[in-house]
């Protein structure tokens, strides 16, 4: 049971003793405990308990669960720390060795190293995987035990809350995260502090803060790895908001396939409360606030803030015009600022060290790092935070190790469904939210997904298409018909039936879906296709008989 | 089947009404989490308990099933006792998906969106579960399983049918 903490002098006792608590000079073996569970890290961490206990090395050795350690291509992936080693597919099998040779004996087990062109590199400081990134959201992730509030308090966890709490006005919170130029990570890129504002200053005795997590873009992974490898910084990030706006509730929208997540956002919650983090007079502030977790029940649209706010009052999540904005009339018609898990995650880091030193990283039109969900045909598939204005060669060469199979770098997919196609020719663009929309592509969310030569644009094209036109919700013709239509055209073209006069409807079509339609989903549905068709018109013709 | 449910049904009852009260005392009453719980006891929602979550919540029958047609997650049809649910993802089609929705067709000899004959079994496909990294993927009931081959996913398939076996 935790003790309630009463001040900020208590928080910053705990602090001292959680620090203390984790001072110690036995041999940390952390283990991938989350997305690895699906290539048998539970399995892995158990055995490693079991070994530690029968031969009697618990005063030796400390077995940790974590989240996300980032190389997931290499699932289950484990460190030593010291010496800072890096393991890949782990097996119950290797577990023995892993304890006679590397953790007491020090040597290196070769073949569970990471390798890059034959060479066996060890250590997670000389792999280019992890020197190559910046690691500031993600400092957390795959390093403490996401269950374990200790372990957050014991790296300046709630630091930045009770700065927020003890020494600005909420006016001044919203300054200081408008001088930080952070920008919303849901897809968007709105300017966070300016919405903040727009809350503040919105006249209602009640208010709401809402948190997406509904990550609905397929090929993405951050917000999963966020809430599960490090959840407090997600409800720390909501309780300071919440404080700036003048909120006392709050809600986090968690999709129902991401059972880990749930989970560990319950412990998280569940932990908040005990310490006084939560509920009623935080750390003896007066100010009150609380988090309910909805789960949601299966639909791409309820990430649109329209629908995910009709969904949590418990209706059909169909998106509605906009004015009025949610900071005007959202959940209940009170004024409520919904952001994403990563734009909260930003949060405490900015209170803590202030906006001059968050402005060190990213460019002049993004400041701060971006996480980037790494898949498709890439070798390093996994989680990377890079500072925004990074080139997207480097991060699928230099940190995500090239194409596998010494095949050729086609396209990166960027933004999902209301993204694009991102080719070769692009690959030293620096990327920030308004490069990549001058390459008809978005930013969004962060998920990228490799393709090389032997994949078909235009087929990728109508994949997407027909994800957008089964998550329409119906509400609005151009978005309904119009997917619909563009679909059949797609379909007929990829299977050699299509005609020259196709690619000009299409292009048509596409307009018109993006300019009539009433929500995100329809006005973005038509970009994959328009990207492919600006970048890979060849491959649209050589199509046509 | 028309026995058993109409047996369950007294019990039934009274568990929606046990649900429904959890949100009672509450501002917002919300519908959604109660059909999920109704859903999480009964394995899906029969017509009868959507009935009586309208009239004790007041809510119309029609908004009810407006809601519950609208989310992928809600069925009124019975389901498996494991949910198969593959993904069909844009990192999971890069890499293959495809043939491992074959396999799982092959295998329980049902398409997307059906349940087995025995009901051991539903197989559904989902747009990505989050686990790009380890594409291909698919979720059976809240486990994760990743680099799947064809071998791979019957050998994973079969091993819930042992389980099956083994505890009745
Ligand atoms: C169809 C559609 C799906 C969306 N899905 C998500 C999502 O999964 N997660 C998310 O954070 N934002 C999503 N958004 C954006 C949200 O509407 C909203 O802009 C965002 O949550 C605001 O947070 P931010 O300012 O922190 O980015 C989606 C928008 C549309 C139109
Ligand atoms: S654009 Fe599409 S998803 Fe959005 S409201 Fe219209 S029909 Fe629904
Ligand atoms: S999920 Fe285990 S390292 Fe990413
Ligand atoms: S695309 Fe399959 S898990 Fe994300």
């Amino acid at each position: 049971m935790l003790k309630s903490l009463k001040s900020n002098d208590d928080l910053v006792a705990m602090k001292e003793a959680c620090e203390e608590k984790f001072k110690s000079d036995k041999v940390r073996v952390y283990v991938c405990m989350t997305g690895c569970r699906a290539l048998g890290a539970e399995e892995v961490y158990g055995e490693f308990q079991k070994q530690v206990k029968t031969q009697g090395l618990e005063d030796k050795v400390e077995v940790v669960e974590t989240g996300c350690q980032g190389l997931c291509a290499k699932a289950p992936v484990m460190t030593i720390d010291p010496p800072g080693i890096f393991y890949g597919r782990v097996s119950v099998d290797s577990v023995p060795e892993i304890i006679s040779s590397t953790i007491l004996k020090g040597e290196v087990i070769n073949k569970l190293c990471y390798a890059e062109s034959g060479k066996k590199i060890p250590y997670m400081k000389d792999i280019p995987f992890y020197n190559r990134q910046q690691k500031v959201v993600l400092r957390n992730c795959g390093v403490i035990d996401p269950k374990n509030v200790e372990h957050y308090i014991a790296r300046k966890g709630y630091e930045g809350l009770a700065r927020a709490l003890f020494h600005l006005p909420p006016e001044g919170i919203i300054k200081e995260i408008e001088n930080s130029g952070l920008r919303g990570r849901g897809g968007g890129g709105f300017p966070t502090g300016t919405k903040w504002g727009f809350v503040r200053k919105a006249k209602s005795d009640i208010k709401y803060i809402v948190c997406n997590a509904d990550e609905g873009d397929p090929g993405a992974f951050m917000d999963r790895a966020i809430l599960e490898g490090d959840p407090h910084a997600v409800v720390e990030g909501m309780i300071t908001a919440a404080f700036a706006i003048g909120a006392n509730k709050g809600f986090v929208y968690v999709r129902a396939e991401y059972p880990i997540a749930v989970d560990h956002l319950e412990f998280a919650i569940h932990q908040a409360r005990q310490l006084n983090l939560l509920g009623d007079n935080i750390l003896g502030s007066g100010f009150n606030f609380d988090l309910e977790i909805k789960k949601g029940a299966g639909a791409f649209v309820c990430g649109e803030e329209t629908a995910l706010i009709a969904s949590i009052e418990g209706k059909r999540g169909m998106p509605r015009p906009r004015p009025p904005f949610p900071a005007i009339s959202g959940l209940w018609q009170k004024p409520t600022n919904i952001n994403n898990v990563e734009t909260f995650a930003n949060v405490p880091l900015i209170m803590q060290h202030g906006s001059e030193w968050y402005k060190q990283f990213g460019t002049k039109n993004g400041s701060g790092t971006k996480i980037f969900a790494l898949a498709g045909n890439v070798k390093n598939t996994g989680l990377v935070e890079v500072p925004m204005g990074t080139t997207l060669r480097e991060i699928v060469f230099d940190i995500g190790g090239g194409i596998p199979g010494r095949r050729q770098f086609k396209a990166a997919q960027m933004g999902g469904p209301s993204g694009g196609c991102v080719p070769a020719e692009h690959l030293d663009l620096p990327i920030d939210y308004e490069s990549v929309k001058e390459v008809g592509a978005i930013m969004g969310s962060g998920g990228l997904i490799v393709m090389d030569e032997k994949t078909s644009m235009v087929e990728i094209a109508r994949y997407f298409m027909e994800f957008v036109q089964e998550e329409s919700c119906g509400k609005c013709g151009p978005c309904r018909i119009g997917t619909k239509r563009m679909l059949e055209v797609l379909t007929r073209l990829v299977a050699g039936n299509g005609c020259r006069e196709d690619i000009e409807d299409l292009t048509k079509m596409a307009h018109v879906t993006k300019n009539a339609s009433l929500c995100g989903l329809g006005q973005t549905a038509p970009n994959p296709v328009l990207s492919t068709i600006r970048f890979f018109l060849k491959e649209f013709e050589e199509l046509i008989p | 089947m028309e026995g058993k449910e109409s047996n369950k049904q007294v019990i039934d009852m009274s568990c929606v009404r046990d649900i429904v009260s959890k949100f009672a005392d509450r501002d917002d009453p919300n519908l959604i989490s109660v059909l999920q719980q109704a859903q999480d006891e009964y394995g899906y929602l029969p017509k009868s308990v959507l009935k009586e979550i309208s009239s004790v919540m007041d809510i119309p029958l029609t908004r009810i099933f407006g809601v519950v047609t609208f989310y992928s997650q809600f069925t009124l049809t019975p389901r498996g006792r494991h949910s198969i649910k593959v993904c069909s993802g844009t990192a999971c089609h890069v890499k293959g998906a495809e043939g491992v929705k074959q396999k799982l067709r092959d295998e329980l000899q049902i398409n997307e969106g059906e349940t087995t004959p025995d009901y051991q079994f539903t197989l559904e496909t989902v747009a990505c579960i989050g686990t790009c990294f380890l594409a291909p993927v698919m979720m059976v009931d809240e486990r994760y399983y990743g680099k799947l081959t064809a071998d791979k996913t019957s050998d994973i398939v079969g091993t819930y049918s042992n389980k099956k076996l083994g505890s009745e």
